[in-house]
C-alpha cells in the first residue's frame, strides 16, 4: 500500500494509506468488511451505507467503524 | 401510551368462590402496555452484556420472558470478535419474539449520541433507541442537558427515544416535550445494585406524570428492587448486571421476572397505605378479651 502519491486516512486512529480518490466503500472493501455488517462515520459524521460510495476520502480524513455488540 | 390502571384489580377472586383458581401471577392480557403502536405484555427489559457464554445469555432471555433486550455498538478494527453473542441474541429473539434496543452507552455529548444513534438505527434496523449521554464518569449520572439536546434532536429523525435519565422532575417533562414516548430514570448507578435509592423521587414521578410510561433503568441488584419499582406504579424495568452477574443468570431471570409480575399484580390489587402506628388485624373489638387491662 506504499503508493507513490497515496495518501493518508487514520482508520479507528490508526493511520492507513489510500488511493487517492477513494470513497469509504472502496476503504471497506480492502478493509475486507462486509458493508452491511458495520456502520460508519467521517471525522465524526455518520456516513450511511448508501452514501459511502460518494464519500471521497481526504487526507486526514477520521474514519470510525462500528458493529454491533452486546450492551445494557 | 400506557394508562395507569392502578385501581382497578381484574384478577381479584372472591372468598365464597373456593374451587376458583387462584389468579395467575402472570401479567395477563388485559394489562398489556404499549411503546407507540407496539403492545407488550413483558414488564421485563433485559440487557445482554456480561454473560459468561452466549448460550447462558440465550437462555437469559428465554427464562426472562423478556420482549425487548438492549444491545450496543463498539470500534470494528480495535475489537475482537463477539464470540458469536450477537448471533445467539438474534436467535433468541426469533424463538421468544421480543425486539432489540440499541443502546449509546459511552457517549458524552449530544453530538456524539446523535451520530451513534443514526449509526444503531442502521445496523439494527429499528427506530429504537435507548439514549444515554453520561455526565459523570464516576456516577455515570445522566447529562440531562445533552440528553434534551439529542432527544429532541433524534424525535425530529423518526427515533421512538428511550431516554436513560435521572428522576429530576423537571428534565423529565423535557424530555416528554421533546418527543420521548417515555422515561427510564435510574434508581440507582449502573451497575451498582443498590436498588431505589431516591423512593421520593420516583414516587413524585410517577404522581406529577400519571399518563407517562415510566421504565426504571440501571442499579437494581435484586429481585426485591424490582418488585418494588412495579409497586410503585412504574411500568417496567431495564437490567443487565444483576442477572448476568448472579451465581446462576438463568435462574436470576426467572427470579426477575416472578418479581416482577408479583410487583405489577400488587401494583394494580393496591397496596395498603403505611401508617405510624399499629392498627389490629384480628377484629376482637375495643375491649380487653380477659383480665380487663390487668398485668
Amino acid at each position: 500500500m506504499a503508493d507513490v502519491g497515496a495518501i493518508e486516512v487514520l482508520v479507528d486512529g490508526r493511520p492507513r494509506p489510500v488511493r487517492p480518490g477513494s470513497t469509504l466503500a472502496d476503504l471497506v472493501a480492502e478493509l475486507g468488511l462486509a458493508p452491511q455488517a458495520m456502520a460508519t462515520a467521517v471525522n465524526g459524521a455518520f456516513v450511511a451505507r448508501g452514501q459511502r460510495g460518494d464519500c471521497v476520502l481526504k487526507a486526514g480524513d477520521a474514519v470510525l467503524l462500528f458493529q454491533p455488540i452486546v450492551g445494557g | 401510551m400506557t394508562t395507569m390502571n392502578t385501581s382497578t384489580n381484574t384478577n381479584a377472586h372472591t372468598d365464597t368462590d373456593t374451587t376458583a383458581s387462584p389468579p395467575s401471577p402472570r401479567t395477563t392480557a388485559d394489562d398489556d402496555w404499549r411503546v407507540g403502536d407496539v403492545t407488550l405484555h413483558s414488564r421485563f427489559l433485559l440487557g445482554t452484556a456480561g454473560y459468561p457464554s452466549p448460550q447462558v445469555l440465550r437462555d437469559a432471555i428465554v427464562a426472562a420472558g423478556t420482549q425487548v433486550v438492549t444491545v450496543g455498538l463498539k470500534r470494528t478494527l480495535a475489537a475482537a470478535g463477539d464470540n458469536g453473542y450477537l448471533a445467539v441474541i438474534r436467535e433468541a429473539l426469533v424463538e421468544v419474539g421480543a425486539r432489540l434496543l440499541p443502546n449509546t452507552a459511552g457517549c458524552r455529548s449530544a453530538r456524539e449520541a446523535v451520530q451513534l444513534a443514526h449509526m444503531a438505527r442502521e445496523l439494527y434496523d429499528t427506530p429504537w433507541l435507548k439514549l444515554e449521554v453520561v455526565g459523570d464518569e464516576h456516577t455515570l449520572q445522566p447529562d440531562m442537558l445533552e440528553l434534551l439536546t439529542a432527544a429532541d434532536q433524534l424525535s425530529r429523525d423518526g427515533f421512538v427515544v428511550f431516554p436513560y435519565c435521572t428522576d429530576d422532575l423537571v428534565g423529565c417533562r423535557r424530555l416528554l416535550d421533546a418527543g420521548c414516548p417515555l422515561l427510564m430514570p435510574w434508581g440507582a448507578p449502573i451497575g451498582s445494585g443498590q436498588g431505589l435509592l431516591n423512593p421520593f423521587a420516583l414516587r413524585t414521578l410517577r404522581e406529577r406524570l400519571p399518563d407517562a410510561t415510566l421504565i426504571i433503568d440501571a442499579g437494581i441488584g435484586a429481585p426485591s428492587h424490582a418488585a418494588f419499582a412495579l409497586e410503585l406504579g412504574y411500568d417496567a424495568v431495564l437490567l443487565n448486571s444483576a442477572v448476568a452477574h448472579a451465581g446462576d443468570p438463568v435462574a436470576m431471570a426467572r427470579a426477575f421476572r416472578q418479581a416482577i409480575e408479583a410487583g405489577r399484580l400488587a401494583r394494580r390489587a393496591g397496596v395498603i397505605a403505611t401508617q405510624d402506628f399499629a392498627v389490629a388485624s384480628t377484629p376482637v373489638g375495643g375491649e380487653p378479651l380477659l383480665l380487663g387491662g390487668a398485668p
